[in-house]
């Protein structure tokens, strides 16, 4: 009898975005090879993955790309939609599937949402903030839209690293908070450096005539966070968690208004 | 005129820092700020104590206010708050609840 299957090559590769390891399934050798370039830095040859995703390649769409993103819980899996893209992940058994078109921004998505779920269990979030580690510390520049985080990014000198210029990782640690890079780019479309360093304070950006720091009251540092963490799920009890976190953030991490012409000696307040 | 009870809804998250009192709801992450009156009303909204109580006790206290303005005005707020689901609000005492009760994850 002829055999009605056909064995498909299974490739994987493993993207650590902020100390955790995402393994990802597919059986397309050329999406495997846009993947390993979109996170070149990130992807590493660790044996250890904490959730594997197999992806599901669909044919050629032309979905709506500003449709939001809809994130639900129920019974132990989670469901992740936007018009480009559909996908479940089941954390008790650290799987799940992506079903998309072979393009880097929908599985982007998805890591973006899936590292929020996982960091907000843990006291930590990503927010809309540049970052960088200067002598040794870690520097968040946060900030909606045309607020400057590519100009502060484009400005920083040779001796900072930038570990993003558009979505800062922020992971609690101890006592402390540990800003990591992430391969999430903005209008810099330049990767952040896959390393690490414990935050020393977080600017709100505003572009004024002066460079200067300027304390805020902690009502206005909490109501900043929040409007600028990144949070797409559906879930009470995870809004809880969230909102609790960055009043712990707040608490522990000094927030300041840096006002700044752009120029590069803003840098010099900034390490 | 019937008594209103006040109780805080457990499925919002509740923050005071540095004297203010924000609030998130936990249905669509909306964040509210609440005022001095706002706040006296969330902190008082045990399920037990009626509303003119909280007014002559926490509210003519604090403000030069006429207590049946006080009373007229605090309602008003706690409707809104309701409105907000930040407040439940009844004409009976309101037992205690647990946050997720009932809710199927």
């Amino acid at each position: 009898m002829p055999e009605l299957a056909t064995e498909v090559d299974r490739l994987s590769l493993v993207i650590e975005i902020g100390g955790m390891p995402v393994r990802v399934h597919t059986t397309d050798p050329r999406f495997l090879a846009m993947l390993q370039d979109r996170y070149a830095g990130f992807v590493t040859s660790s044996e250890r993955a904490e959730i594997e995703f197999d992806v599901q390649l669909t044919p050629p769409s032309f979905p709506d790309p500003a449709a939001p993103a809809r994130v639900t819980h129920r019974l132990g899996r989670w469901t992740l939609e936007r018009g480009d893209f559909r996908a479940e992940w089941e954390p008790a058994s650290r799987t799940g599937w992506i079903r998309q078109t072979a393009n880097p921004y929908s599985i982007d998505a998805v890591l973006r949402i899936v590292h929020t779920l996982v960091l907000a269990r843990q006291g930590g979030f990503l927010m809309h903030s540049a970052s960088a580690i200067r002598n040794g510390k870690a520097f968040l520049f946060a900030g909606v839209s045309e607020a400057g985080k590519t100009t502060i990014s484009r400005l920083a000198p040779p001796d900072a690293t930038l570990l993003t210029d558009e979505i800062s990782y922020v992971r609690k640690q101890g006592q402390g908070y540990v800003a990591y890079g992430t391969p999430f780019t903005g209008e810099l479309a330049k990767l952040g450096e896959n390393v690490s360093a414990p935050i020393a304070a977080l600017y709100l950006l505003a572009k004024g005539s002066e460079n200067r720091i300027d304390p805020i009251p902690p009502g206005e540092a909490a109501r900043s966070l929040l409007a600028n963490l990144l949070f797409f799920a559906e879930d009470e009890e995870l809004v809880q968690s969230t909102f609790h976190s960055a009043f712990e953030f707040v608490s522990r991490v000094p927030v300041s208004r840096l006002t700044f012409v752009p120029d590069a000696r803003v840098w010099e307040l900034i390490g | 005129m019937s008594k209103l009870y006040l109780a805080r809804n457990p499925r919002v998250a509740a923050r005071s820092l540095d004297g203010e009192m924000m609030i998130m709801s936990g249905r669509d992450s909306t964040l509210f700020t609440l005022n001095k009156t706002a706040t006296i009303l969330w902190q008082s909204a045990d399920g037990t104590t009626p509303l003119d109580q909280i007014v002559e006790h926490r509210i003519c206290t604090e403000f030069e206010v006429e207590p049946a303005e006080a009373l007229h005005d605090a309602e008003s707020l706690a409707r809104e708050l309701a409105s907000h689901e930040i407040l439940q609000i009844s004409e009976e005492p309101i037992p205690p609840r647990s946050p997720v009760a009932g809710e199927t994850r």
